[in-house]
């Protein structure tokens, strides 16, 4: 949604407690606009470095734009503290395990969808290892309406890479998505590589999924953070681009 | 979490953050994203005890380089100490 400068524009952005998995109450950051709706919502899963400032901005960001946006804290169950020091706890615990996020994410869609404002249409979108986790729950828990990958690393694993938590890899459970994905990543990323891309692409192609996948030349990972030296901004503001364009058609449409 | 390399060992010993020294009892290493170097990913060694939450952290991110020379270095400073009959394991 793009507003006009005479257009009223008000939003709401506040943390709360949302049942999770195994209906645990975990935070939950939520922004949505002012106003009876019916507005699409979106479920932002957070990076590896936690549920941070950057998560908290495009979780409002998608608010502005016309969005109930609900932030998940992943990490709720390791302590609470500054978000950098969970996050690094979270890390050396081998991160979370993967059906935990399926239910943590299932449970902020079940609660977004009840929302009397809500238009029950659903995305879901994760950059790095909130991506692997946004296409885990994208492929096991139906009802998500679009899916947005940005850059996720280990959605294909090799064998030696799965582990008690992450028994499966992402690119595996493929066959159970049944909403478009898009993709945006660097060319110049080593986790995902373009290789790695293109496996991924391979098995959606092969499962007849809908999708639109958009490798940038000259970015790297995280290339949207821009409180990161791989920060590029050409690229950035192209990416949120395709991101609107995205969810005018598969959501909020 | 992007790379899933990280391990974790029991130490013993005291490290310094904002509120003063405390007692240390794990070390995590990884090699992973890190939080502030400017590098997509580091070495990284948080010195922490659970016990006190996740606050009780020391953090370091090193690039490649610098993690290498730094075992070299402690794996030498200890030898030298050893040869001296000092370490008194």
């Amino acid at each position: 949604m793009q507003y006009a400068t005479n257009q009223y524009e008000g939003m709401i952005a506040e943390t709360t407690l949302v049942p999770g998995h195994n209906g645990d109450l975990i935070g939950a950051y939520v922004a949505r606009p002012l106003g009876p709706g019916p507005f699409p919502a979106i479920v932002v899963i957070h990076h590896m470095p936690g549920w941070d400032e950057w998560y908290r901005e495009v979780t409002r960001k998608f608010a502005h734009h016309g969005f109930i946006a609900i932030s998940p804290n992943l990490y709720h169950r390791a302590g609470h503290g500054i978000p950098e020091d969970v996050a690094a706890m979270v890390r050396a615990a081998g991160g979370v395990p993967d059906d935990q996020v399926v239910g943590d994410v299932a449970g902020m869609l079940a609660y977004v969808r009840a929302l009397p404002h809500c238009s029950g249409k659903v995305a879901v979108f994760g950059t790095c290892s909130g991506a692997r986790h946004a296409y885990i729950a994208a492929a096991r828990t139906p009802g998500f309406a679009a899916l947005i990958n940005c850059w996720g690393g280990r959605v294909t694993m090799e064998q030696h890479e799965l582990t008690a938590t992450q028994p499966v890899a992402p690119v595996d459970y493929t066959a159970g998505l049944d909403c478009p994905v898009l993709g945006i990543f660097g060319a110049e990323d080593s986790s995902p590589t373009p290789a790695q891309v293109a496996v991924l692409e391979q098995a959606l192609k092969q499962h007849g999924k809908t999708y639109e996948f958009h490798m940038y030349a000259d970015a790297g990972h995280g290339f949207f953070y821009y409180d990161r030296p791989a920060y590029r901004q050409t690229q950035t503001m192209d990416g949120w681009k395709k991101i609107w364009a995205f969810l005018a058609q598969h959501v909020a449409a | 979490m992007c790379t899933m390399i990280a391990t974790q060992i029991k130490i013993a010993g005291t490290g310094k953050a904002g509120n003063g020294w405390f007692e240390l009892r794990e070390a995590n290493v990884s090699y992973d994203h890190p939080f502030e170097a400017p590098f997509d990913h580091a070495l990284n060694i948080d010195f922490v005890n659970e016990s006190l939450g996740p606050g009780a952290r020391v953090a370091v991110e090193l690039d490649v380089a610098s993690a290498r020379r730094l075992v070299e270095t402690i794996t030498a400073v200890l030898a030298k100490a050893d040869q001296g009959g000092l370490l008194g394991e």
